[in-house]
């Protein structure tokens, strides 16, 4: 039997959070974690977490599982099972709606600020901007984002100032839309940056890389955006 | 944008391209001065030593890399842990009382290096 404890609160009913204790049976076999969470809400159906497409492609069942971010979807037990237990608790430094879901506003008011989304002022070709294959390969490793909240809700600089710095998920975005070469506000874009908080509260300590379902490195990202922050104002 | 007005330089990649810079100076003088007195070293060397108008420039240098090091550092811990955010209005209070106390910490310490370089 495997031993699971739920961060569980209800707003409604709990004054505060606790972690609830609960035995799942696996039957020996390596199920992923959202899988034992299905078991769990089969038999009380108040435990409440998001999820959507259970095969890691809607960022929706981001959790903190023994301590370290990732989609619950994705994660087999024997991935992160230690003796026996598993602690599950909702992504943090987000306020907690109900059990394991959290407000994911302040994540999305950064996500905002980086404007993601193609900006070109020259007049629209009769079909469509072309790219070449090797512009097109500057994008690798950043369109693939999903927007689960993993990376973010791992970065301490994230949790001190999610009011002012942008997290590694939105500069990763804002550096796909800075590396586009359909893209013509890349001075406007950095102008936005250059601030002390934005991008320069990220002191590299790569737990976004750490934690990234996707395998993607948003310390890389910030990096380029640094150093075309740098060559434009040395 | 975030606005902030005490930062460092007011912009965040200069803060970011000062703190490397004055890291790098201050590896250099540790370097040098460790060198200085490796193996031993009496008032007659040391004095000769901080005579030559290089080593007085070169400390100086050093000591006005540590305290634009000193600023940006204690500037991002204070705007880390001192804010509204985790402590209230206590918080905004606590991080301009300390950002005070360490901007004339530093000032007192750069004023008190100069005359202690330049009076022997």
């Amino acid at each position: 039997m495997l031993q699971v404890s739920i961060y569980r609160y209800n707003p409604e009913q709990d004054s505060q959070p606790y972690m609830q204790d609960i035995q799942v049976d696996t039957g020996g076999k390596d199920l992923m974690v959202l899988d034992v969470l299905e078991m769990i809400k089969s038999q009380d159906t108040t435990v409440t977490y998001r999820r959507s497409c259970r095969e890691g492609v809607c960022g929706s069942d981001g959790l903190n599982m023994n301590g370290k971010n990732g989609l619950a979807c994705i994660t087999p037990l024997s991935e992160t099972v230690k003796n026996n237990k598993l602690v599950i608790r909702p992504l943090p430094g987000l306020p907690v709606i109900r059990d394991l879901i959290v407000d994911m506003t302040m994540f999305y008011t950064q996500y905002e600020k980086v404007q993601p989304y193609l900006q070109n002022d020259t007049p629209a070709p009769a079909i469509e901007r072309l790219q070449s294959p090797e512009d097109r390969a500057k994008l690798d490793g950043l369109y693939e984002c999903i927007l689960c909240a993993c990376c973010s809700t791992a970065c301490p600089s994230f949790w001190w100032n999610p009011e002012r710095f942008i997290g590694p998920s939105g500069l990763l975005q804002a550096y796909r839309f800075l590396a586009d070469t359909r893209d013509t506000a890349t001075t406007e874009r950095l102008a936005q940056l250059d601030d002390p908080f934005s991008v320069f509260r990220c002191h590299g300590i790569q737990n976004c890389v750490n934690v990234c379902p996707k395998g993607l490195n948003p310390t890389r990202a910030i990096g380029h955006i640094r150093n075309m922050l740098l060559s434009r104002a040395t | 944008m975030v606005t902030s007005v005490t930062s460092f330089g007011r912009s965040g990649l200069s803060d970011w391209l000062l703190q490397r810079v004055s890291a790098v100076i201050l590896l250099a003088y540790v370097v040098f001065i460790t060198a200085s007195v490796w193996g031993g070293v009496d008032f007659v060397t040391w004095k000769a030593l901080f005579s030559q108008t290089w080593v007085r420039i070169f400390s100086l240098l050093a000591v006005l890399s540590l305290a634009a090091h000193a600023w940006i550092g204690m500037w991002a811990v204070l705007t880390d842990y001192l804010t509204e955010r985790l402590m209230g209005t206590k918080g905004n209070v606590l991080r301009i009382g300390f950002q005070i106390l360490c901007s004339l910490t530093i000032f007192v310490y750069v004023v008190w290096s100069i005359q202690i370089l330049w009076s022997y």
